[in-house]
């Protein structure tokens, strides 16, 4: 593996139950991610998008094949390590923000930061610099009930960042939004990759939100169909 | 990484998101309360029936009743046999002589206040001796009666729980009219639910000769019951069993145990109703809270945190219900007066009685509820896959 590359996935299986029936997702899938891109996935609905993105981000795992991330296989992880692994390295974004509505901005932004063993004060300014981040400082009071679809929408990406992951996930980051605010929260995605070097991973059906990352790959029945980038599906032997 | 700290922000969601879930949650500690309740009544019960005869009895006074006898109703003890026990080893004297009290025991009908309905009372013929040994006697209305006459005394059980008995009242066993000269207290105890008079006048209106059922003889200090068995066995004319008055009131207590064991049953059965109840409102919260859970767990949160968040929410909302319960039992039980069935088949007269204790068990019982509420559905919260789990994102 490259040391360029911070996910491989080699020959990658993932079959479902469903009665008596096998419902295969991938068959043999391959591909890598190299650090500091920004890939976006798109495809039909059924095509394997969600599937890929949840193993990628530890929380399914492959029927069969190896994924590696930063050289180390993590398809062989249980799932307390697999827990302690997306803790440290993955930012996770949905398209439904995920807040915990029950806790201010400030108090959802320092969840990931419970797992690790900062103080109250250092969790604090790490809270008050992802806030800054993403132009909420001033609503850090503010409970979700209280703020817009894209205010959410920041705050769940100062969440995704506030522990200084490698790689973010964004499921649909810009679904539920209109244009000109998910025009701003890609934007927000472009700085975080272009500035502070983080890797994205992004899932969507909007061609529009494609065009600012600096890869797209199709997802089609399983496979990668139209790639734009050679690095980005082989064939396996 | 701090399980505690995790631990403690899921707790703290799931707590502040009880809102969302009021009157599910809100049932679950109602019912848990109406257990915890009921169990609580009924051990309360238990415990001041128990509390009403063990505190009558005394470890230095000698109870006599005939071999064989359960208790004083079926015993008989003829005059000369009293005499006889009058000299037995180890029993105390004062300036009146030995401290013996031969007594009779006969029941007599009253009409209880609560239904209307009769029901047996126990007449008491003793002699001044009898109320001295009696060591927390004390007269609060009237004044003793006079032997040799148809006066008789009223414990204050009986006057809270039966019809008629007021001082001054007149009152008709049969044939033979009595005067209600004093009402007493015996410090809430068993001789409360008693009626007393003059031995001698008892034994002339029931025909019962010079015979007696029962004799008490206060101790000295340091004397055993094992001499005075020794001196029965030794003496041909006696055919009395002697022991402490304490164990013949605890052994008669014993035969209401069923009222403790009742309460547990149907505390029981009705927890496990509770229980379900108890279930479905956290299966709904799981359900409420799938997406958090996910989404927590997504971020690195250990199955382990999420799982200890459900059951605590379960066992704060059966420690609650557990709270209330407990509460609820003690403003309307403490202290309750009721009558039963005693040993004797006369109404005995006793208070509910409740103590931390009493309490601490309610309060297990909601915590059994919690956990066992709380435990499936929180296996449930954790054991889904995340992927599972995020399926029900909107």
């Amino acid at each position: 593996m490259s040391d360029d590359n911070l996910f491989e996935l080699k020959a990658v299986a993932k079959r479902f139950k469903k009665g008596k029936e096998t419902i295969s997702i991938f068959d043999d899938l391959n591909m890598h991610i190299k650090r500091g891109d920004f890939l976006a996935i798109m495809g039909p609905s059924g095509s394997g998008k969600t599937t890929l993105l949840n193993l990628l981000g530890g929380v399914d795992q492959p029927t069969s094949g190896e994924v590696s991330f930063d050289g180390a296989r993590i398809d062989s992880l249980s799932e307390g390590q697999l827990a302690t692994w997306r803790a440290n390295n993955i930012g996770f974004i949905f398209q439904f923000y995920n807040l915990m509505p029950m806790l201010n901005a400030a108090k959802n932004v320092e969840l990931p930061l419970l797992l690790t063993n900062l103080s109250g004060k250092e969790r604090q300014q790490r809270v008050e610099t992802a806030l800054k981040l993403v132009g909420l400082a001033d609503r850090a009071k503010h409970m979700p009930s209280e703020m817009s679809g894209g205010q959410l929408q920041r705050v769940a990406i100062a969440r995704a960042v506030v522990s200084d992951p490698k790689l973010l996930l964004c499921d649909e980051p810009t679904g539920d939004l209109d244009r000109n605010t998910a025009d701003e929260i890609l934007e927000m995605l472009q700085l975080l990759n272009r500035e502070f070097g983080k890797t994205i991973v992004m899932v969507t059906h909007d061609p529009a939100a494609a065009r600012y990352a600096t890869h797209t790959l199709h997802l089609d029945k399983g496979q990668f169909v139209d790639k734009d980038e050679p690095v980005l599906q082989e064939k396996s032997a | 990484m701090s399980l505690i700290a995790q631990s403690s922000a899921v707790i703290g969601m799931n707590i502040k998101s009880l809102p969302r879930r009021l009157w599910m949650s809100l049932a679950m500690v109602l019912a848990s309360a109406v257990v915890v309740a009921v169990l609580l009544a009924f051990l309360a019960m238990a415990k001041g029936f128990e509390a009403t005869l063990q505190s009558a009895g005394q470890e230095d006074v000698a109870f006599f009743i005939r071999t064989g006898s359960a208790a004083e109703l079926n015993s008989s003890v003829m005059k000369e046999q009293v005499d006889l026990l009058r000299e037995a080893p180890g029993i105390a004297s004062d300036e009146n002589g030995k401290l013996v009290s031969p007594e009779l025991y006969v029941i007599v009908d009253g009409t209880k206040k609560s239904s209307g309905t009769d029901a047996n009372i126990p007449l008491r013929g003793l002699e001044p001796q009898g109320m001295a040994l009696r060591h927390n006697f004390k007269l609060v209305q009237g004044r003793l009666f006079t032997p040799g006459t148809d006066e008789l005394i009223v414990g204050e059980g009986v006057l809270r729980q039966f019809e008629g008995f007021e001082l001054g009242k007149e009152v008709r066993f049969g044939k033979n009219r009595w005067t209600v000269v004093g009402v007493f207290s015996t410090g809430g105890n068993v001789f409360e639910s008693e009626l007393w008079a003059d031995a001698k006048v008892i034994q002339t209106l029931y025909n019962r000769g010079s015979s007696y059922q029962s004799v008490r003889a206060k101790l000295q200090s340091g004397a055993s019951l094992e001499a005075i068995e020794a001196y029965i066995k030794n003496e041909p004319r006696l055919n009395q069993e002697v022991q402490s008055e304490a164990k013949y009131f605890a052994v008669q207590g014993e035969s209401l145990s069923y009222m403790a064991i009742f309460g547990r049953v149907i505390s029981t059965v009705m927890a496990l109703g509770a229980m379900a109840g108890a279930l479905n409102t956290m299966y709904t919260s799981v359900s409420d809270r799938a997406k958090e859970i996910a989404t927590l767990r997504a971020i690195g949160f250990s199955n382990l945190s999420a799982f200890i968040g459900t059951m605590a929410e379960a066992l704060v909302l059966a420690l609650l219900g557990g709270v209330l319960g407990a509460l609820a039992a003690f403003l309307l039980f403490d202290g309750l007066s009721a009558s039963t069935l005693g040993g004797s088949f006369t109404q005995v007269v006793f208070s509910f009685e409740m103590n931390g204790q009493l309490v601490m068990q309610g309060i297990w019982l909601a915590l059994v509820i919690g956990f066992i509420s709380g435990f499936f559905p929180a296996w449930r919260a954790t054991s889904v896959p995340v992927a599972v789990a995020f399926q029900s994102r909107g």
